[in-house]
């Protein structure tokens, strides 16, 4: 009867991101399984390669969570790195044992919070050996989703006034809205909750996940399994999102607002919607991004911060999740890694320095290489694509090869 | 079925609707025909709950829906397909047809079943993007997306916007297709030749006033409607 060609099984992805899972597990481990001094250095815990894994997990989803509102509902915000900030901030100041906090609040004589989800599940499952794990696992995934919920009740009192309004007037409220509250947050009076202007730390990171044993070595390495983890349940859920009745209700929003009323969707309810969920999942990208900087420091999450999102959406594809995904780690591996090299000093043997290598030059040509990529593939990366069109396109042509 | 009672909307100050009165009987294609600026649109939009209006009353099956929400309208089973057809062009036909079904929770098998029947076409493109279709086709599709909705009326503002006069045709002999099978029509036309022609009541609007009212085929030999809307 009526074709349902499309009908996208979920099997194939889950199975993609179970071996996906699997094989960050094994590149994290080739190190502690291979013998000592054959491993290659880029396998390293210390290498460049896993720090770029781990930031790609943080910034895919900071940026998938603002392609659900860009690219999927057309609310072009630039509220990206508040709402981070909101999640970073609820994560760490939830997660700071009570042991450490007069140490990090010292200028403030200790915290006004004197509560930690690591203590309050130690209290049950008990603060050593397995025990002591899933109260720290706990913990952490508790809070994590708390800093989500913090900034998605913040997105829905901002999004009130501010979802009235439309294309370049949303994008400078929100933008002011970020900067209002990085200021707050650094406010002297707020010094025992937020720790002023200083940064606050000593709470579970990603490298609390690794396994060790009574000595003190580690056995496990799970330090980016756990970002992995964590980014691809949230893409999975936005995923299941947009391809809901909802998410075709946002894309009738960015398509055409008269049209989509016209046919009885309430703007402002799927708006909201959309700017909340989108706020849920930075305020979690937030949480990652400060296990992985070791701390919150509300000056880091700057306007540059969304910016660098923002590009990464664009490149990717604006409306195409594997778009973000894949253009998050190469963004990251390029700023990052791979062209780190163009920063140092190149002395030939004949004594005669190469140009333009120094500090800085990276950036440069990182520039440049983004402006090519600009020009040229003007709809991104994948476009308004995903990965399972281009195979389902693929198998479909093999199909009629064959007959 | 649908009254208007002595509705005035305003824009800004300027009122393009000076209080209307019409009515549009249950299983009937009615017509509002009149130049540009008439007040034809705001009309419809007005119902359809896009607009506020000034005063006056709308009473659909004797409920007052007066300034409800748009998707309270639809829900009570009043849908508008919008001038200029606008479908949503980077999603599929089956999408923009699921859309228009946006507010049921019930199963949409058999509405898409009707919307191919009545439009084949529609059937064979499914899976391409909306904005890729003819102009004629996006208004098969704009018209297929209403009535996914399950409307009691629908209306269709300039369905013969920028189409070729065979195509024309064809959208004619669907809203009358559509009429045969219970569904009631209010339209809005420039070409009014035409909509005089399917209609069975017409309303001739001028300058935000209904100017005369009569049967479809009366109004066609009305020698002011001639004169001034038929160009003969």
């Amino acid at each position: 009867m009526i074709p349902e060609k499309n009908k996208k099984s979920a099997a194939v992805p889950m199975i993609a991101a179970l071996v996906l899972l699997l094989a960050v597990v094994l590149l994290e481990n080739v190190s502690l399984l291979l013998p000592q001094g054959s491993v290659p250095s880029v396998l390293l815990p210390t290498s460049q390669l896993f720090s770029v894994l781990k930031k790609g997990a943080v910034y895919s989803l900071a940026a998938v969570s603002m392609n659900l509102l860009n690219g999927f509902t057309g609310l072009f915000s630039l509220g990206q790195a508040g709402f981070m900030l909101l999640g970073a901030y609820t994560y760490a100041i939830l997660s700071v044992p009570i042991a450490e906090r007069a140490a990090v609040y010292y200028l403030y004589g200790g915290s006004a919070v004197n509560f930690s989800f690591q203590d309050m599940f130690g209290a049950v499952f008990g603060t050593e050996g397995v025990g002591g794990a899933i109260s720290m696992g706990l913990g952490v995934v508790v809070a994590m989703v708390l800093a989500g919920c913090v900034a998605a009740v913040f997105a829905y009192f901002i999004g009130l006034p501010v979802l009235r309004l439309k294309s370049d007037y949303l994008a400078i409220a929100t933008l002011g809205f970020a900067e209002i509250l990085k200021a707050v947050f650094q406010w002297q009076a707020l010094g025992p909750v937020t720790n002023g202007a200083n940064m606050i730390k000593s709470f579970p990171t990603f490298s609390s996940f690794n396994l060790t044993d009574a000595s003190g070595k580690v056995t496990l390495r799970l330090s980016t399994f756990f970002p992995f983890l964590v980014a691809i349940v949230c893409i999975a859920i936005i995923c299941m999102l947009i391809n809901s009745s909802y998410g075709r209700a946002f894309k009738a929003i960015r398509e055409d607002e008269i049209a989509a009323e016209a046919m009885g969707i309430n703007l402002a309810k799927h708006k909201m919607l959309s700017f909340c969920t989108s706020a849920f999942f930075a305020g979690v990208s937030g949480a990652l991004f400060a296990m992985f900087v070791n701390n919150a420091q509300a000056k880091v999450y700057t306007t540059t911060m969304t910016y660098e999102i923002l590009l990464i959406v664009v490149i990717g594809g604006i409306g195409s999740i594997s778009g973000s995904c894949i253009a998050t780690f190469l963004y990251v591996a390029c700023s990052e890694w791979w062209l780190r090299f163009l920063d140092n000093e190149v002395v030939l043997a004949n004594g005669t320095k190469l140009p333009f290598l120094r500090s800085g030059f990276r950036m440069v040509v990182f520039s440049v290489v983004i402006m090519i990529v600009v020009l040229f593939f003007r709809k991104g990366i994948m476009g308004d694509r995903e990965l399972t069109d281009l195979f389902a396109k693929k198998s479909k042509k093999g199909k009629e090869a064959v007959q | 079925m649908l009254k208007i009672d002595e509705l005035k909307v305003s824009y800004g100050g300027i009122e393009a609707v000076k209080g209307i009165t019409f009515e549009v009987p249950e299983r009937q294609i009615v017509t509002l025909i009149g130049a540009n600026g008439a007040g034809k649109s705001t009309t419809l939009r007005t119902i359809a709950g896009l607009v506020k209006p000034a005063s006056g009353r709308i009473h659909l099956q004797g409920e007052d829906i007066t300034g409800l929400s748009p998707d309270k309208i639809v829900s009570r089973g009043i849908t508008l397909v919008p001038e200029g057809r606008r479908v949503f062009p980077d999603l599929t036909v089956l999408e923009n047809l699921k859309i228009g079904a946006y507010l049921r929770s019930d199963s949409l098998e058999d509405d898409l079943k009707w919307v191919y029947d009545l439009f084949p076409r529609l059937q064979e493109r499914s899976w391409q993007a909306a904005g890729t279709l003819s102009g004629g086709e996006q208004q098969m599709l704009a018209v297929g997306r209403a009535l996914m909705s399950r409307p009691k009326i629908i209306m269709m503002d300039e369905p013969s916007l920028g189409l070729a006069p065979i195509v024309v045709k064809g959208i004619f002999d669907i809203i009358r297709e559509i009429n045969k099978q219970g569904v009631t029509v209010l339209l809005i036309e420039q070409n009014a030749n035409m909509a005089l022609h399917t209609a069975d009541l017409g309303y001739v609007l001028e300058t935000g006033k209904i100017t005369l009212t009569g049967p479809g085929k009366e109004l066609l030999v009305n020698e002011d409607v001639k004169k001034a809307y038929l160009g003969s």
